[in-house]
């Protein structure tokens, strides 16, 4: 433990590309009243600081499950976690990360502007600041203008938007997100893509994500993870070596769609699997 | 078979026509019963020219809106206006005319019309939409008042037309006249029963149940035992709860409040402790994420989304702390109080100061109530049983 903590500290000197999640042999198994549902089994995987790592995978291969572990949300049944050198728990409780989720979650006695400035109020920063980062993160995702609604008078897509900007909001260096795109149109989708994209760029944020789009993972990732279901393992974990602000248009080039024939083969292969 | 014609087809209106010839019947049909000393009829529709023109005007009206319809909120203000005027002139032709325990089927075929004018009117107005807020909230106001002064009306004329004695149910003007008579009284009860005892045993006994609820949350096994246990308790009856509350506290309003402290406090606790577990697994997890200490997710998420099961038990609990404090009254209380008046204006067959009580407690209790949910509904605009109406 002590050991992991000083090389923690080495770590977090800025330029150095070290492991921001560290996973071994893990695996999660939800014990259910119709019997044991292995959800996770035998991952391996690391994520660098800087990395935009993808998740696809077939619904319910435990694309959600892995993330939630990460996030400390879920324990798991076996194997090892680090984030940042440290337990999953610690990591939570240094608020390391912002988690989208897969709906929206906003609470509905809140306006959006207080929604997205619910994590600022708990970390206790100060009323003004609170509304400049706030109106930051809404005008990010365009939602400025929405400030005084609540969550019910604006669109799902529109609720979703607010919620990455809560996510947004503190400026955490490490961001998961679950399918944070999925309820929206072709064009906002590729909007927000390029904006994440940007943020990422500027940010040496790392980010995880999880998309059922091949294109979008293609896109936006350096290192995009194929998994399998049932019990959900990592078939493939492909790198890729687009410039950080890459543009819309490399979705036309042949490396993109090279890339992308190989995750959808490791789809395939990870369906035949199944039967 | 509907036939398709120039002329728009006929559709008449089934309530106004029934008005209309309520009252046609009325003007021939006897109003009052024979005499007995003299042999004659006490009175006839020709000596009550007020009354006579109240029956001609519902015939008239009644007539034309058979045809016409009253499909315009201004055709339901023309036969509520005529309503109005004939329930007046009703009244007049009791007291004043000597109708008052005598009256007989002219006088009720009459009542039949205006009943049939006040149903159709109070209904076209029920049905008002406006885009204009101002004009909907007067409508929507009115139809309440409406329909209370109404069946204050039909009260009043049964009580009256039939001779009802006092003893059994005074008319409405008669407890009216004896409420304003004894305000003096009814405020020195109104200060006993409601400010002290029930204001008070209300506050302690749903805040101490509040802050129960929060200490029992971290309490698993608590949690279960209480719902069981609070069902018991509320299931004991005040009359065996208040005679022992006045051997502890007294006669005077602290036991009456102890009775309002074991009324309300668990409805209250159950509500708060189910209110706490409301908050959904996902919000939990996303408060989680921010590492949010127990007090702070208490207050950022659980609480606010208890507020509805807790407003909940506040709207209970204003009415059972009412009924409460006036029940437990009986058991013993100084000379003074809503519960005490009503026992002991019983024993004397006072019964219109009986009735003066009780209309100050459904008074009481309605304000009582309105202001919870008031504060309700300024709390927790945000929960969908209230969005509707703010678009
Ligand atoms: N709390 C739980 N209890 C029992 N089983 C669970 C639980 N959560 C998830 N599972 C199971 O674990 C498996 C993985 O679920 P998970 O939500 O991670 O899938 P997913 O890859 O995110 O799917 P999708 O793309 O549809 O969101 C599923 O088979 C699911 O039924
Ligand atoms: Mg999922």
């Amino acid at each position: 433990m002590t050991l992991k903590a000083v090389v923690n500290n080495v770590a977090k000197m800025p330029a150095s590309t070290d492991a921001v999640v560290d996973i071994q042999k893990l695996s999660l198994t939800f014990q259910t009243a119709d019997g044991p549902v292995y959800a996770l089994s035998d991952v391996d995987l690391t994520i660098e600081r800087g990395d935009f790592v993808s998740f696809i995978g077939p619904s319910g291969c435990g694309k959600t499950t892995l993330l939630r572990v990460i996030a400390d949300l879920e324990k798991a049944t076996g194997g090892d976690i680090s984030i940042n050198g440290v337990s999953a728990q610690e990591a939570r409780e240094n608020r390391a990360y912002g988690y989208v989720f897969q709906a929206p979650a906003l609470l509905p006695w809140r306006t959006i502007e207080r929604n997205v400035t619910l994590p600022l109020e708990i970390m206790e920063i100060s009323k003004e600041e609170r509304i400049r980062r706030g109106h930051e993160a809404l005008k990010l995702v365009e939602l400025n203008g929405f400030e005084k609604k609540f969550p019910w008078q604006l669109s799902g897509g529109m609720q979703q938007r607010a919620s990455i900007a809560r996510a947004l909001s503190f400026d955490a260096d490490l961001l998961l997100m679950d399918e944070p795109f999925g309820a929206l149109d072709e064009i906002v989708r590729d909007h927000l893509n390029e904006q994440l994209l940007k943020l990422w760029a500027r940010t040496n944020k790392t980010v995880a994500f999880v998309t059922h789009s091949i294109p979008e993972a293609v896109y936006l990732s350096s290192k995009i993870v194929v998994m399998s279901p049932r019990p959900g393992r990592i078939i493939d974990v492909i790198k890729t070596d687009f410039p950080k602000d890459r543009g819309l248009d490399i979705r036309e080039t042949p490396e993109f769609l090279e890339v992308a024939h190989r995750v959808r083969e490791g789809l395939r292969a990870g369906h035949s699997y199944d039967e | 078979m509907k036939q398709v014609t120039g002329t728009h087809s006929v559709k008449l209106d089934k309530f106004c026509l029934v008005a209309a010839t309520a009252a046609l019947l009325s003007l021939i049909f006897p109003l009052t019963g024979i005499d007995a000393e003299t042999g004659k009829q006490i009175a006839f529709v020709g000596d009550i020219p007020g009354l006579a023109i109240a029956m001609a005007l519902c015939v008239i009206v009644g007539a034309a809106f058979t045809w016409l319809g009253v499909g315009k909120i201004q055709y339901a203000a023309i036969i509520l206006a005529v309503a109005v005027f004939g329930c007046w002139q009703a009244v007049t032709a009791l007291y004043d005319h000597g109708l008052a325990g005598h009256a007989t089927s002219g006088f009720w075929l009459f009542i039949l019309s205006l009943w049939a004018f006040v149903w159709r009117g109070i209904d076209v107005v029920a049905r008002y939409r406006s885009l204009e807020t101002a004009k909907q909230q007067s409508a929507n106001i009115l139809v309440p008042i409406a329909f209370g002064i109404w069946l204050l009306f039909v009260w009043e004329v049964i009580v009256a037309g039939f001779g009802v004695p006092q003893v059994l149910l005074p008319a409405p003007s008669a407890i009216g006249v004896r409420f304003i008579n004894s305000t003096d009284t009814l405020a020195a009860d109104f200060y006993q029963t409601f400010i002290k005892a029930v204001i008070s045993g209300y506050v302690i006994g749903c805040g101490s149940a509040f802050i129960v609820a929060i200490a029992v949350d971290r309490v698993p096994f608590l949690k279960r035992g209480l719902l069981p246990l609070g069902n018991m308790v509320s299931a004991l009856p005040i009359i065996g709860v208040a005679p022992i509350m006045v051997m502890w506290f007294g006669f005077d309003w602290q036991s009456k409040a102890a009775v309002i402290v074991i009324m309300t406090f668990f409805p209250m606790l159950v509500n708060t402790v189910t209110g706490l577990n409301a908050a959904g697994k996902l919000e939990k997890d996303l408060m989680a994420t921010y590492a949010s200490g127990y007090w702070s997710t208490l207050l950022r998420l659980r609480l606010p989304a208890a507020m509805p099961f807790i407003f909940n038990a506040l709207k209970i609990n204003s009415t059972l702390a009412l009924i409460g404090a006036i029940v437990a009254e009986f058991f013993g209380t100084p000379i003074v109080g809503m519960g005490f008046r009503i026992s002991t204006e019983v024993g004397r067959m006072n019964v219109d100061m009986v009735w003066a009580e009780i209309a100050l407690a459904a008074l009481a209790g309605t304000a009582f109530y309105g202001a919870v949910a008031f504060a309700e509904r300024k709390a927790t605009s945000w929960h969908p049983s209230f969005r509707v109406r703010r678009h």
